[in-house]
This record gives C-alpha cells, sequence and structure tokens, in this order.
C-alpha cells in the first residue's frame, strides 16, 4: 500500500495534441492519500476513466509521472503495479467455475492452496457467493457476473489500491446499497486506497471521506461531502452537487453587496471587483421566498418531492430553484426571494473568489 | 401463446422438397441401385444384395486407402488448427496492416482446387520448379513423382498453403469478438500470456473453431482434385485417398457395383462424423444457455 503521486499528469488520445482542447486530461498534480477513500466524480467524459486507466497502467500518459509512494511507476506495467480494478461491465472468465475466477488473481501470485481457499471462502461470504462457489461462471446474471467481479477485485490483501470504475451500473439499487456498504465496510477493514468513479453523487458522497470532482479533464475540487456542499470552488460543482443544484446568477460584485439585474443584495464577506464573467451562487436550501424583500422572483412550478417541496421559476429570466419545508402554503403574495448572505457564493470566471471580513 | 396449427403449411415446403429430391435423393437412388446389381449395361440389372458391400468391407485397397486418408486428416488438422489460431493471435486488430493481412490470407481461399493442384505441382518439379529446383541444388534429394514420403509432403504442405487462412480467419472473428475489458482485467490480475489465452481467446474461439474443424475435416476426408493433379495419386498408391481410389474404380475400372457400394459407405462415414460433431456443437451451445 502507498500514496499515489500524480506529477505534472496529461493525457491525449491523439499522437500529437495542438491545442489544450486536444486533451481528455488537462495538466494536473494530485495527491491520493495512503488508505483514503476516494470517489471521482464527474459528467460522462470528463476523464474519470482516463485517470483510472493511467494510475492502474492499462494506459500511459502522454506527459508526467506516476509514483506509487516514491517509485515511479509511469512505465511499469499493469501486472507489475499490483493494482487491482474493477470495471463497468462485468468480466468473468467464462469456463471457470466461480470459486477458481476468485482464486485466479491469488493463483497468479503464486498464492499457496491454503490461504487461498480461505481468502475466497471469506470473500465468497462477503458478496453472498458461497453456494454458487463451484458453478461455472457462465450463464450467471449479469448482477452476479459484477459481484464476481467486486470480489476478485477485493481478494488480493496487498495491493497498493482498488479502482472501482462506475462499479454498481448493472446492479439492482437495493443490491448496489447492500454492497457499498460492504466496500465501505472492507475500506475499514483492511484500509486499502479505494478509487471510486461515478456519476451517481448520492454514491459518491455516502462511499467517500473525500471527493474528488472532476470537469472538463480537471479536477475542480477536492473535499469532504460538507465542503463540495457549502463551499464548492466551481461552479460545476455546485450545479452537479445537491438536488436541485445551485443557482447560479450573473451579478456584479462590489464591496459587499452584490446586484443582480438592478437590485442590490448583502453579501457576508468584501470582495474587490472580481475580473471575468461574475455570478453568484446559492444552494436552493438557502433561498426563501419573501413577500417584498429580496429579488423578484417568478413562479413556474412547485414539485413536492415527499421530505419538502422544490419551488422552480426565474428571477430576470434566470432559473432558480428554492426548497421550501412540507407544508409552507406558497401563495400568490410569495413574489420576491432572498438569499441567506452567509451562503452566497461569488465566482468569477467559474472559479470562487474568497472575499475578506467586512 | 398457443401456436396455431395449419397443415397446409407443408405445401410450402413443397417446392424446396423437389428440388432436393432432384438434385440429391434421386442421384442418390441410382448409386442405391448400382449397389445392390450388377450391370453389364444395356441397362439390364442382375440383383446382388450386399455382395458389393461385403467384398468392399473386406478390401484390402479400400482398408489401404481409408488409413490413408485418416492419417491425411489427422495430420492436417494437427498442423493447420494449431497454425491458424497461432496465425490468428499475430495478425494486427486494427489499422491498415490488418486489411492487408486480411487479403493476403483470403488469396489462397479463391484459387480454384486443380490450380492450386498445378501450382504445386509444377513448382514441386525437379526440373523446372522453384522449389524442386533449389532443394535439389541445396543437395537435397527430393522428388514427389518417385518418393512416396516426398509426395505426401508436398501434398500435405499444399493443403496445409491452401486452407490455413480458412481457420485463421475464423479464429480472427472470433478474437476481434472479444470485448477489451477482458484483456484489460487479466492484466490487472497479473494473468500470464498463456493464461490469457486458456481462460479468455480460447473458450472465445471455441464456437468458430469447431466450425473449422468440421469444416476441414470433411474437406480434407473428400480432398480428390488437388492430389490427383500433383501426384495422380501415386507414387505407386501412396497419395490415393478415398475419393481417388473412387474414381479410379468407378470412371478408370468400370467396376461401378463395387464403387457404388463404396460411395454409400463413404457417404455414411462423412454423415456420421458431421452428426457427432453437430450434436457435440449444440450441446457445447446447451451448456452455454443455461
Amino acid at each position: 500500500m502507498a500514496q499515489i503521486t500524480l506529477k505534472n499528469l496529461a493525457h491525449s488520445y491523439l499522437p500529437q495534441p495542438k491545442g489544450e482542447g486536444d486533451y481528455a486530461l488537462k495538466e494536473m498534480d494530485h495527491i491520493w492519500q495512503n488508505g483514503g477513500a476516494y470517489a471521482l466524480l464527474g459528467s460522462s467524459g470528463c476523464g474519470k476513466t482516463t485517470l483510472l486507466n493511467i494510475i492502474s497502467g492499462l494506459l500511459r500518459p502522454s506527459q508526467g509521472r506516476v509514483l506509487f509512494g516514491d517509485t515511479d511507476v509511469t512505465d511499469a506495467e499493469t501486472a507489475a503495479r499490483n493494482i487491482a480494478q474493477v470495471f463497468q461491465f462485468p468480466v468473468v472468465y467464462d469456463t471457470m467455475t466461480v470459486r477458481d475466477n476468485l482464486a485466479f488473481p491469488l493463483r497468479n501470485r503464486g498464492m499457496e492452496a491454503s490461504y487461498i481457499k480461505a481468502r475466497v471462502d471469506q470473500i465468497a461470504a462477503m458478496i453472498g457467493m458461497e453456494a454458487m462457489l463451484d458453478r461455472k461462471a457462465r450463464g450467471l446474471t449479469a448482477d452476479a457476473k459484477q459481484k464476481i467481479s467486486l470480489g476478485r477485485g477485493m481478494v488480493r490483501q496487498d495491493v497498493n489500491a482498488i479502482l472501482f470504475d462506475e462499479p454498481l451500473t448493472v446492479i439492482d439499487p437495493h443490491m448496489k446499497w447492500e454492497l457499498r456498504t460492504q466496500l465501505k465496510q472492507l475500506h475499514r477493514e483492511f484500509g486499502h486506497t479505494m478509487i471510486y468513479v461515478t456519476h451517481d453523487q448520492t454514491e459518491a458522497l455516502t462511499f467517500a471521506d473525500k471527493v474528488v470532482v472532476m470537469y472538463d479533464g480537471r479536477v475542480v475540487q477536492m473535499g469532504t461531502p460538507e465542503e463540495l456542499f457549502e463551499t464548492p470552488a466551481h461552479t460545476f460543482v455546485g450545479y452537479f452537487i445537491g438536488s436541485p443544484g445551485m443557482n447560479l446568477l450573473p451579478a456584479t460584485v462590489q464591496g459587499n453587496r452584490a446586484t443582480v439585474a438592478g437590485t442590490e443584495i448583502p453579501l457576508a464577506a468584501n470582495y474587490t471587483p472580481p475580473r471575468g464573467r461574475v455570478q453568484i451562487g446559492i444552494r436552493p436550501e438557502y433561498a426563501t421566498l419573501t413577500a417584498g424583500r429580496g429579488l423578484p422572483f417568478t413562479l413556474r412550478r412547485v414539485e413536492d418531492v415527499g421530505r419538502h417541496r422544490i419551488i422552480r421559476g426565474e428571477v430576470a429570466g434566470q432559473p432558480v430553484n428554492v426548497i421550501a419545508p412540507e407544508g409552507m402554503a406558497v401563495g400568490t403574495d410569495l413574489t420576491h426571494v432572498s438569499f441567506a448572505p452567509d451562503r452566497i457564493s461569488v465566482y468569477a470566471d467559474d472559479w470562487r473568489v474568497t472575499g475578506g471580513p467586512i | 401463446m398457443e401456436k396455431t396449427q395449419n397443415n397446409k403449411a407443408w405445401f410450402l415446403v413443397l417446392p424446396v422438397l423437389v428440388v432436393v429430391a432432384f438434385s440429391a435423393i434421386i442421384p442418390l437412388m441410382t448409386v442405391v441401385n448400382y449397389s445392390v446389381n450388377d450391370t453389364f449395361g444395356n441397362n439390364e440389372f442382375f440383383w446382388a444384395g450386399l455382395e458389393w458391400f461385403e467384398e468392399m468391407v473386406t478390401s484390402d485397397r479400400l482398408h489401404e486407402a481409408l488409413g490413408r486418408q485418416i492419417l491425411f486428416s489427422a495430420i492436417i488438422l494437427a498442423i493447420e488448427v494449431p497454425l491458424g489460431i497461432y496465425i490468428a493471435l499475430n495478425m494486427p486488430k486494427k489499422g491498415v496492416w490488418a486489411s492487408v493481412c486480411l487479403v493476403l490470407m483470403a488469396l489462397p481461399l479463391l484459387i480454384p482446387f486443380n490450380v492450386v493442384g498445378t501450382i504445386w505441382q509444377i513448382f514441386g518439379r525437379v526440373d523446372i520448379g522453384l522449389l524442386g529446383h533449389y532443394l535439389a541444388a541445396l543437395g537435397i534429394d527430393y522428388n514427389y513423382t518417385n518418393d512416396p514420403v516426398d509426395a505426401w509432403i508436398t501434398v500435405v504442405v499444399m493443403d496445409v498453403w491452401h486452407w490455413t487462412s480458412l481457420i485463421a480467419l475464423l479464429c480472427y472473428a472470433g478474437l476481434q469478438s472479444i470485448p477489451n475489458a477482458y484483456y484489460q482485467a487479466a492484466r490487472v490480475d497479473q494473468a500470464s500470456r498463456w493464461a490469457v489465452f486458456r481462460y479468455i481467446e480460447l473458450p472465445k474461439m471455441q464456437g468458430v473453431l469447431l466450425i473449422a474443424v468440421l469444416l476441414r475435416f470433411m474437406d480434407s476426408f473428400m480432398i480428390y482434385t488437388e492430389p490427383f493433379v500433383v501426384t495422380g495419386g501415386g507414387p505407386g498408391n501412396s497419395t490415393t485417398f478415398l475419393s481417388i481410389d473412387l474414381v479410379k474404380m468407378a470412371v478408370g475400372q468400370f467396376d461401378l457395383g463395387p464403387a457404388a457400394a463404396f460411395s454409400i459407405m463413404y457417404f455414411l462415414v462423412i454423415l456420421l462424423v458431421s452428426w457427432v460433431f453437430y450434436t457435440v456443437m449444440t450441446n457445447l451451445d446447451k451448456e452455454e444457455g443455461r
């Protein structure tokens, strides 16, 4: 087990990349702490899988180095890196029994038969497949096959890291919960470094201690679920995390005042006027409808999701969502929306700007 | 859902039955007719019963031809199957070279059988053939016209040259259908090259490989044109395979009765082997579907 360091890493699938746009992964420095449970979150095509394949050595980066501890493994073969990876779609060795499938990585390492047996039984119990150990893997359901893939990923105890590439896509929702909990438990028990790629924020937030959000080939923020929620470093994080995501409104910012479509609202910090495209962001959870205070709000739709209600509307032509508690009367008198000043973030060209004390 | 039964549907099968009757069943019946009768021409037939069959079953000549035939099929399968797999594994997976390889591999398959025979007949000749000439120049005593071993080597190499491509191309198609994730998983699992072949590539090729072996077995078991053009069955009878022997008997000696009995047994052997293959294949499919 080791800390994984990415140095000046970038990757392009083109042999001769010209501009920055040709890169699937933009230049980055990143450290994965030993024993951390990370979720790599981002929309499809943002470079999550590319990054994972570079760490496991299935892909050689166009530039930069990959370090396991202090060892440079950039040119090392996947097999030499001693790393486990579970793919999005199940990969099982059809002609082998379930038992042989689980034992395969251990046999390849030349482990002792008694150890292999004990370990395989342990893993089988974890994925709930003890009863099927002596069946051929061929003909099992996609569910069962993916569980075998997961088991095969976790069977080696001495791996440097376990990488999961959206492993629960084909598993049904009930089993998803169970497996995720087991992964989490396994992490606590053995302390492997785990990197879990997903585009599902619930999955990411429940699995990981640290969530890494990627956007357009870049890591835009790494933090605890709480940090991502309260202080998104990039508008993408604000929009991607949360349901519904953060409201973003074009504004001008001066001192501790922001002006949105001619109306001034107070901020909780002091800003020197930022350069570039300026937006303010506020979570729907911190917005309230009022009868006259704040910004003029046009109500479009109310969705009742059970625990609370999502009120969808517009401020100066921009969509704005407000979360209102269940049972609150939404009347025609609520024509304005106000934001909690200490929850407003200011963004310049999509990146968060921190303000000084007032 | 309840299946509708409509016996009128059988009429729709009738045209096919007529075609099959005229193209296969009726010609086959004339052979059956010859096999149980003796004839001296003029359409006069004398009932012979199973006499010809008894004669053929106990005939040393037929036993020898059958032995040679089995040996030949076994040798070419033993060479072509592993070689075909090996070539398929080493062919480029994509890009320009993949297309070039495919075309080159397909070329021998497109050449008519008697042309293949003629190519090798000339190629191997000691006086004017490239192969024969240079082997002689190297001091190797090679002459397929008077040495049975040389004749066998020539016929086997010719068949390998002609047909290995078929197995290679079928295996290649099988290999192409393996998703990349399998190879990636194997690398992550630290599998050896052999393990990748044994547990990923071979299982995926199994289906096409069975078809390839069946095709090559049937074809080689019925081989006629190429060895006939090259060696004419000689020297002596050393490369006289079943079909060459059959033609000698029927057309050369005009022994129509024995030749007909011979044909029928020959046909039944091939039918039997194909049936065994078919059963094995469908059973494998069933296992897969389970």
